[in-house]
């Protein structure tokens, strides 16, 4: 899958833990500008990763800090 | 206050430097003392009288949150035993295992471990969590992966740390999504799935032996950590996996001598014919000193001991389901819906009022810990009650009146 259909079904995943609407581009924060707290991440890492069938490690997850950054690695994890 | 108050600002910290990360916590903290409650993680015990009773701010309590589940702190052989090994072989050790800081009683304790488990091996560490820090790190490096449950103990995630491997959580005690997790690991990829027989937060046990034949067939090595059921769950108080007649497929299984045993260490069993290389390569067991001789002696003597301790099992588990349906028929909120281990979690609304419930126990003459995150599960805060195979049923009986009268006096029933 490419990085836009890659984009497009990590936005409709995103969807419902965007609680509170907050518009998201690829420079949007999980920590910072969408203020999740650590089990909301879980979760939200559960959901991608059954959406996607790949692992993201806690140590690839300490490298993605950015929703674009997200849809970069889901894209290189897919391989 | 106490002596170790140290003088009002006598140094003032600058704006920001190394500390301020933690700037929060100590904000939560202050105001949380600034409700005038008693501050739940400095309490003294100021003399310790039997296995559940203590001298508190100068008054007889109850300790029921002290793990100490089959009550061996005072067994007079265990006492007898330390005494002995503090004549014979001095106060401390002074060496590693490897070099000088082997004595015949840490021998003769991994004697009675691998008698205990019936395994080929075992390997004593100082403490508990150095054993789990140990072993994981060593076995699972680079490129390898660690399954493992969310809401593993500290000792777990710190050794997965340690040891660089990839690190894959998956959501508390869900089978499927532990089998998702392994399924999705590349081919050839080395695999551990670490597991807890009873989770100590909840008092929760794993569904271990579904979770340890999934693991298996996808050809993961299994460690299990059984250090809140060791002396009272399973046939010979082997532990959960025993319970679940799955102690055989288990590689590892990781315990600690500072609750049913009533001392300090940890250790590891095992039956991996290669497992005694551990002892060179382990560097938590390599680089510290070994415990002492009678802390050795004690858990020997108390190992043993809690081979033949079926009357207080029994008991034990008396005073769990006690103390559980007391606390049920009162109203409380409860981590498990049936007893499921000595461990009861009482779960409070909020930090604020779990202090205030904790202090109102306290001020009834009763110990119990208060946990709060990162400790626990989904940001909860609890009053965790662990029970002990001495506490009589007259006191099991009025610690259900002391949570009665502070429950009712914090209004949490």
């Amino acid at each position: 899958m490419d990085r836009a259909a890659t984009a497009a079904r990590i936005a409709e995943v995103i969807e419902p833990f965007n609680k509170n609407g907050i518009a998201i581009d690829e420079t949007t924060s999980f920590a910072g500008d969408l203020e999740w707290d650590s089990l909301t991440v879980m979760d939200f890492v559960a959901a991608i990763e059954d959406e996607f069938d790949i692992i993201i490690s806690m140590n690839q997850q300490a490298e993605i800090e950015t929703y674009g950054q997200l849809i970069d690695a889901v894209t290189t994890l897919q391989g | 206050m106490n002596d170790m108050t140290p003088p009002e600002a006598a140094t003032k910290a600058p704006e920001t430097d190394l500390f301020s990360k933690f700037d929060a916590l100590i904000e939560t903290r202050r105001s949380l003392l600034a409700t005038g409650v008693t501050d739940p993680f400095s309490l003294v015990m100021e003399k310790v009288l039997s296995p559940t009773t203590a001298i508190c701010n100068g008054r007889e309590t109850i300790l029921l949150g002290t793990y100490n589940y089959m009550g061996m702190t005072f067994d007079p052989d265990v006492i007898t035993a330390g005494k002995q090994a503090l004549d014979d072989f001095g106060a401390g050790t002074t060496g590693s295992r490897v070099l000088n800081g082997t004595y015949a009683g840490h021998r003769a304790v991994e004697e009675a471990l691998k008698e205990f488990y019936a395994m080929d091996h075992a390997m004593v560490f100082s403490t508990g969590y150095q054993a789990n820090l140990g072993i994981i790190s060593t076995i699972a490096g680079k490129g390898d992966y660690i399954v493992l449950d969310i809401d593993s103990h500290a000792s777990i995630w710190d050794g997965c740390k340690m040891g660089d491997a990839e690190v894959v959580p998956f959501k508390h005690n869900d089978i499927e999504a532990m089998e998702k997790r392994l399924r999705r690991i590349p081919e050839g990829a080395g695999k551990l799935v670490v597991l807890e027989g009873v989770y100590s937060m909840l008092g929760d046990i794993a569904p271990l032996k579904e979770m340890i034949r999934i693991a298996k067939s996808y050809g993961a090595m299994v460690l299990v950590d059984e250090a809140h059921s060791m002396g009272f769950i399973g046939p010979n108080g082997r532990g959960v996996a025993e319970d679940q007649g799955v102690l055989e497929d288990v590689d590892f299984v990781i315990g600690t001598f500072s609750k049913s045993v009533g001392t300090v260490g940890g250790f590891c069993v095992s039956n991996h014919p290669k497992f005694e290389i551990m002892r060179l390569v382990c560097r938590p067991y390599v680089f510290t000193a070994s415990l002492p001789p009678s802390v050795v002696a004690t858990a020997a003597t108390s190992i043993r001991k809690l081979m033949h301790a079926g009357n207080k099992r029994a008991h034990l588990w008396e005073n769990s389901r006690t103390l559980h349906g007391a606390l049920t028929q009162l109203g409380f909120k409860l981590g498990t819906a049936e007893p499921q281990s000595a461990i009861i979690a009482v779960i409070m609304p909020d930090l604020e009022r779990g202090a205030m419930m904790w202090e109102a126990l306290l001020r009834e003459g009763l110990y119990v810990n208060l946990a709060r995150p990162p400790a626990t599960p989904a940001g909860m805060t609890l009053l965790r009650c662990s029970l002990c195979a001495e506490h009589t049923a007259e006191q099991v009986s009025v610690i259900a009146g002391m949570f009665e009268r502070a429950g009712k006096a914090v209004g949490i029933i």
